[in-house]
């Protein structure tokens, strides 16, 4: 009883029975989100103290760009995976939409189009981010509709994908070319203020999807999915409908990502993002978002991916082989797992 | 008028006879126990009625009108309300979100909706001192005790204005006090013009509560009698054979 005090509200005062945690115990401060948040913090200063080069504006423009294309792609996972699905299709996708919209631009460059401002760019854009909802929509229905499960479908997608991938550029890297190519690099890989787009479009997308999932009864849906699915079909949830738009979003901000590396990059590679479901899922689990479902948020996301490449970038800046990185985040989430396992462990004894 | 008739309704899985020639009458704001052994046919009236399946024989009238439902929603949407076992919670959230799921309020901010907490959070704190339960609107379901998730359950049909509840053993797994609080519940349901079918093992709640006793066995009505011209130890006999019927 020692955890708990005395209500203090005037609408709860007369609970004689019901205590309730502390602050501190309960609501985001509660969280796995949180105490990643808060490691994210000591890392930092730690860091910062062990290279002068870490604080560095180069470096840490360097750090908030690398970690923007993941966090945009893990904000659409993290929606998947708090409905209690997948999606190892990602990476995939970020390629197929970047070498889509670069192919497309290179096609429509010396054309009518050339004459309308913007026409180009923004056709290019639409069938990038119309592959990815493709993909998307192929996900949601073979999962919410036909029954498949998350995992394998997705993982059948991820090949499928990255085959088209290969297929249609037969290996060759794709520059965006045309008359509209240098917006093309400002939107996608220019600067405000000194501060990276993709950093700004990361944290715009992020209190968008921070509100739409607390605020809106299309976010509460999707908790209610994981939490319980049948529950939720019980109450009259278009549970399909809520599904296959998680997978579309989850696309989408795959596409979008992809998209932002082309400029990034100033090519779009076949093998572009090969990889990335991995460091994206496992950025979603570190901030907190729960792959059995019903937990999870745009702030975990950004944080569990930043966290990855803060400790990555720090690696580099120590001089330890890259390969030692990729052993490190994986015990990374085991940790960050284990450590929110032993948290709830504590709270229920 | 009737609420609710059931026509000589029978329902068949594959070569298995569930149940077979039931008429049942339920009318408004009655409160009818319905009692039998397990795989005396109770779930499978009770997911007729609730719409989880159609019969295979028979007829189902709500309100003197035929219906015919193949979704829970189609039975919802008539004032069919059901309080599970299991009570179909997500444990996930808040008792109001619990409370307000597939129904939330919402206001209107420009072309947006949002949802309005402090609306939900208020009504929600509302039927829980109508129920009497020391439950909060904001706390998170995974934390509550039985009878508090039960109280969530029931706040739910309360919300939906429902003209009838089935409630599938919702004494089953509180406490003692809870229990009273479950039962002084059922009779304000009945007091509020609500019908509630009960289902139930436990004799005392059913003499407590309930008007009427319907009992099943082996997939048929053997008695349907006023409480008053009953006893347990009858309704015994009728669920356990030892009594034909009554």
């Amino acid at each position: 009883m020692s955890e708990l005090s005395p209500a203090t509200s005037s609408d709860t005062s007369d609970f004689s029975n019901v205590g309730r945690a502390r602050w501190w115990r309960r609501g985001f401060f509660a969280s796995q989100t949180a105490y990643v948040a808060g490691a994210l913090v000591v890392i930092m200063i730690v860091m910062s103290f062990l290279s002068s080069a870490f604080l560095s504006p180069g470096n840490l423009a360097n750090v908030a760009k690398n970690f923007s294309f993941v966090g945009i792609v893990t904000l659409g996972v993290t929606l998947v995976i708090v409905t209690g699905g997948i999606d190892l299709s990602v990476g995939s996708t970020m390629a197929l939409s970047a070498i889509t919209c670069a192919i497309v631009m290179q096609a429509l460059s010396g054309t009518a189009l050339d004459g309308i401002p913007l026409a180009g760019m923004l056709v290019s854009l639409a069938a990038g981010l119309g592959v990815a909802l493709l993909i998307g929509l192929a996900n949601g229905l073979l999962i919410a509709r036909v029954g498949l499960s998350p995992f394998v479908t997705t993982l059948g997608m991820l090949s499928i994908v990255r085959g088209l991938a290969y297929a249609v550029t037969e290996g060759r890297g794709q520059a965006p070319t045309g008359p509209d190519v240098n917006l093309f690099y400002d939107i996608t890989d220019g600067n405000i203020a000194g501060v990276p787009v993709a950093i700004i479009y990361l944290i715009v997308l992020a209190v968008i999807i921070g509100v739409v999932l607390h605020h809106t009864a299309f976010g509460r849906h999707i908790f209610a999915l994981g939490g319980n699915e049948k529950a939720a079909a019980l109450t009259g949830i278009a549970v399909e409908r809520v599904k296959i738009a998680v997978y579309v979003l989850s696309a989408l901000s795959a596409g979008f990502a992809g998209i932002l590396m082309v400029g990034w990059l100033g090519s779009a590679p076949a093998n572009l993002a090969t990889g990335y479901e991995l460091t994206i899922i496992a950025a979603a689990v570190i901030g907190g978002a729960n792959l059995n479902g019903g937990i999870g948020g745009p702030a975990g996301a950004v944080i569990g991916a930043l966290l990855i490449e803060v400790i990555r970038n720090g690696l580099v800046l120590a001089g330890i082989n890259a390969y030692w990185q990729i052993v490190l985040v994986g015990g990374i989430i085991i940790l960050a797992v284990l450590v929110d396992r032993l948290r709830t462990l504590r709270m229920t004894t | 008028m009737s609420l609710l008739v059931l026509q000589d309704v029978g329902k068949e899985f594959g070569a298995i006879r569930a149940l077979s020639h039931v008429n049942l009458t339920i009318k408004p704001g009655e409160v009818v126990g319905l009692m039998g052994d397990n795989g005396a046919g109770k779930s499978t009236l009770v997911k007729i009625i609730a719409g989880n399946f159609p019969p295979s024989h028979g007829r189902v009238l709500f309100e003197d009108q035929e219906v015919h439902f193949t979704r829970p929603v189609d039975a919802r949407s008539v004032g069919i309300e059901v309080v599970y076992q299991d009570l179909a919670l997500a444990d996930n959230l808040t008792a109001a979100a619990n409370v307000f799921l597939g129904r939330e309020l919402k206001r209107k901010v420009g072309p947006f909706s949002f949802l309005d907490h402090a609306t939900m959070n208020q009504r929600t704190a509302a039927l829980f001192r109508e129920l009497k339960s020391e439950t909060r609107p904001d706390d998170v379901v995974r934390a509550m005790s039985g009878g508090q998730r039960q109280a969530v359950a029931i706040a739910r049909t309360r919300l939906a204005k429902a003209k009838l509840i089935l409630m599938d053993e919702p004494t089953a797994a509180i406490s003692v006090r809870q229990v009273a609080e479950v039962l002084d519940l059922i009779r304000r349901l009945k007091d509020a013009g609500i019908a509630v079918i009960l289902i139930s093992h436990r004799m005392p709640d059913v003499f407590s509560v309930c008007e009427r006793v319907v009992v099943m066995r082996r997939g048929t009505k053997v008695a349907d009698k006023p409480i008053s011209q009953s006893s347990p130890e009858e309704v015994t006999a009728l669920i356990t054979g030892a009594k034909e019927a009554a």
